[in-house]
């Protein structure tokens, strides 16, 4: 056992050594996330992004039980998330991360706060009434079944009526519990004076119920106990679905979310370096930015020169050097060198939060969508009630005794149950989602499919979304082999992203040895060759005219004292799919547009090379938002494709929106997908998936009609006791069940 | 007739013993990674059910 888990551990093992001991810098202080048990030991929740199958399991279990002082360690695959017990006295928080690191994984320690209010969820409480439900049902058929048998043969009367007892001892608490979530919902909506699916569902089980118990008190001879829990043990099974697709969608968020959670480096007036959550910092307060972390208040450069990387709040690819004076932004991140800052901001007043706040306010603007199956409630719930009545004063006024006239009237209720209307929408939808994921794609919002099924312009954004968002060699001007070499030797020491350009170009080069290798920060890199200073960076570091024509993107000058220096120009390279894509979206009847925050030759470069006639540049959050607005006043149903914290708004103010999972975190909780991968295809796909689910929701319902058209006369003239209009009804449920798995079967390409 | 008086109340029992199982398989959290369990059943090797020895020092490894 010890070898097996040498080999697999192995490659980390030896780089463990010549570690220099600490915690690795860049790495949010996990000991902020710590939570002590009710017996004394500590527990810290990490998401765990990269785990996939049952191996990377296996390694964080036992890579975990391996430290000294750990209690208990157990993955969650489902939600990507570890939770794991410690000996506080043995162990410290930050060797926890570490030792997941050199197994391969990277952690990041989840909120505590948002754990907290995740404990008891939705989900759990819909499969403890569908237990509760399930009991109640097997036993209540148990005894019906008896009671059935007994019509033939001769029960006695104080048999069945104890049958009927022990059927009601069972039935009352099941219903009280499980039909809860059905009760609340319908409340909800009649206290906000509307209809919803859950309104004649709660009416037909209560009454059915309130009918049963008096029949049984007067020992009469049908009661319908089987009925109301059959009703509700399947009303469930749908419900149960439907909100597993939405958790599941809705954790991957969380881990956004928890990801999202910083701790910032605070230096005290006595020098003395500690770390507090972000939500903590003050204006005045001084803070330390390691390099390749990010930037945890908007303020002022202090002291140090470095790149920032601030590509999800401009969506700019291209750094941009900061100096001692220079403001800087929440989220944006330092890559090259140390920093000091003054904090100038709160925490909620950040950029960051503004851009939020945008976000809620776009938010309101969408609230007044009504989903399929509301709508088709808000028709169908009144029509049922209406007939129900209308059966119950027709018995009346034919003379029927008023549990004759009750019982049609129930069986009016259950026959119409919505079940296959209730069933329509969430099948299709949990068939959908699952066949999305195997694309790739995740369906976050749950009338997504629905809205994007209505889309008919497609808005995208460009850095990160039409294209890769990292640049990209395309010219290396007349730089000859031996000076591409020694460029390349020179970018293989830098994290900038233009330097990781070059060197992935030339990753196969062999490149001369260097010595003194050093980075001049928000300059570039300095090195010597056989006694000559060699410098790869920024035009005014390496000392190149300002004559040389301007291209529109970002560059690098190589100099070395001998000779002119050479450029290297990058370009942001659309996605390898991107012009097909483009091409058949407008071939499927879509308007496209381009709206970019990017400078504007740059926008016209890339448009036209996609044939995208109608694009804009330059355009802030707050335009992007307008814009979208003006095609909303048009009638136009917008669908949003963006990436940058910058496009977190739009994405939230279109009708609906997608996201790439390279993604800022914000703008993947605001989008309604995500897709994963380099390609743009998925978007095609999803919107395929999206009209034939609609396709199906729509058959769904005529087949609920249909049934519907033969059963409710049936019912109304009292030739379907409630029992046997809850069997049709779950028989209807299961017909539009299968017709949703109909969607697995069908070819998109 | 009469064994009914048994009979009815044993079945709810141990339709009751199932009920809670699961009950008590829920609030234990067996239902909170459906994906996970499914995996854990390729673990083919014992070790993941005795943890490994407190004695069991990383640093003594190889």
């Amino acid at each position: 056992m010890n070898e097996t888990a040498a080999s697999e551990t192995g490659s980390g093992r030896g780089a463990d050594k010549a570690k220099p001991a600490g915690p690795k810098a860049g790495r949010v202080d996990p000991s902020l996330f710590v939570r002590k048990t009710p017996d004394g030991l500590n527990q810290i929740d990490l998401v765990v992004q990269d785990m996939h199958c049952a191996g990377c399991l296996r390694k964080v279990e036992r890579g975990l039980g391996e430290l000294p002082g750990v209690e208990y360690a157990r993955a969650n695959l489902s939600t990507k998330r570890v939770a794991v017990r410690w000996q506080p006295a043995r162990l410290k928080p930050a060797d926890i991360v570490e030792k997941l690191a050199d197994t391969g994984f990277e952690a990041v320690p989840f909120d505590p706060k948002l754990l907290s209010a995740l404990d008891e969820t939705e989900e759990r409480r819909l499969l403890r009434a569908l237990g509760v439900a399930g009991f109640a049902a097997a036993n209540v058929m148990l005894i019906s079944v008896g009671v059935w048998a007994g019509l033939a043969s001769d029960m006695e009367l104080s048999t069945r009526a104890f049958f009927y007892w022990i059927s009601a001892l069972i039935a009352l608490p099941a219903i009280a519990y499980a039909g809860q979530p059905f009760f609340r919902s319908a409340l909800r909506a009649l206290r906000a004076r509307s209809m919803n699916m859950d309104v004649p569902i709660s009416l037909a089980v209560l009454l059915a119920t309130g009918m049963s118990l008096v029949q049984t008190i007067v020992n009469a001879s049908h009661v319908y106990f089987d009925a109301s829990v059959t009703l509700l043990f399947f009303l469930l099974i749908g419900r149960y679905l439907d909100v597993q697709a939405r958790a599941k969608a809705c954790s991957a968020a969380q881990n956004l979310l928890g990801l999202r959670a910083m701790a910032a480096t605070v230096i005290g007036p006595d020098g003395t370096q500690h770390s507090v959550p972000v939500e903590n910092l003050e204006p005045g307060m001084k803070v330390s930015v390691a390099s390749g972390t990010r930037i945890p208040a908007d303020g002022e450069v202090l002291t140090g020169r470095a790149d920032i990387d601030t590509s999800l709040v401009t969506g700019e690819s291209v750094p941009t050097a900061v100096s001692p004076g220079s403001k800087v932004f929440a989220g944006t991140l330092n890559i090259s060198a140390p920093l000091t800052l003054r904090v100038t901001k709160r925490d909620d007043d950040s950029l960051l939060a503004e851009i939020v706040r945008l976000m809620e306010s776009a938010e309101q603007g969408r609230a007044g969508y009504v989903r399929l199956a509301d709508r088709a409630a808000r028709i169908y719930a009144p029509a049922v009630h209406v007939l129900a009545a209308a059966t119950l004063a027709l018995w009346f006024a034919l003379g029927a005794g008023w549990e004759t006239a009750f019982t049609h009237a129930i069986a009016v209720l259950i026959v119409t149950c919505p079940c296959a209307l209730g069933l329509a929408v969430p099948v299709v939808q949990v068939v959908a989602t699952g066949r999305l994921l195997k694309h790739g794609v995740l369906v976050k919002a749950s009338d997504g499919l629905e809205k994007l099924a209505d889309a008919d312009t497609i808005v995208f954004d460009k850095t990160g979304t039409l294209t890769l968002g990292e640049p990209e060699l395309v010219s290396a001007g007349d730089a000859g082999p031996v000076e591409i070499a020694l460029a390349v030797a020179l970018a293989r020491q830098s994290r900038h992203p233009l330097a990781r350009a070059l060197a992935a170009h030339g990753a196969d080069i062999a490149a001369p040895a260097l010595s003194d290798i050093h980075e001049v920060p928000g300059m570039g890199m300095e090195a010597m060759l056989d006694g000559e200073t060699v410098r790869l960076g920024n035009r005014s570091f390496t000392g190149a005219d300002d004559e040389v024509s301007s291209h529109a993107g970002p560059e690098l000058w190589l100099a070395k004292s001998s000779d002119a220096p050479r450029r290297f120009q990058f370009a942001d390279r659309a996605r390898s799919d991107a012009a097909e894509t483009i091409a058949r979206l407008t071939h499927e009847g879509f308007a496209i547009e381009l709206l970019s925050g990017d400078r504007e030759e740059v926008v016209r470069e890339l448009a036209a090379d996609l044939n995208i006639a109608d694009w804009r540049a330059e355009a802030r959050p707050d335009e992007k938002i307008a814009r979208l607005e003006e095609l909303r006043a048009q009638g136009r149903k917008v669908l949003m494709v963006g990436d940058g914290l910058n496009d977190a708004p739009a994405l939230r103010a279109a009708h609906v929106s997608m996201s790439p999972s390279s993604a800022a975190d914000v703008s993947q909780t605001a989008a309604d997908f995500i897709f994963q991968g380099a390609d743009l295809r998925p978007i095609v796909e999803t919107i395929r998936i999206a009209r034939g689910a609609r396709h199906l929701v729509v058959q769904n319902f005529g087949l609920a009609l249909v049934y519907n058209a033969v059963a409710v006369p049936l019912a109304v003239a009292g030739y379907v006791t409630p029992l046997i209009a809850a069997i049709a009804m779950s028989s209807s449920s299961i017909t539009v069940t299968l017709n949703a798995v109909r969607l697995n079967w069908r070819r998109i390409d | 007739m009469a064994v009914l008086i048994y009979l009815v109340p044993a079945a709810l029992v141990l339709g009751g013993l199932g009920l809670a199982a699961f009950l008590w398989s829920l609030k234990s959290g067996q239902y909170d990674d459906m994906e996970g369990a499914a995996q854990r059943i390729l673990f083919d090797d014992d070790e993941m059910e005795n943890p490994p020895p407190p004695k069991n020092d990383p640093e003594k490894k190889d």
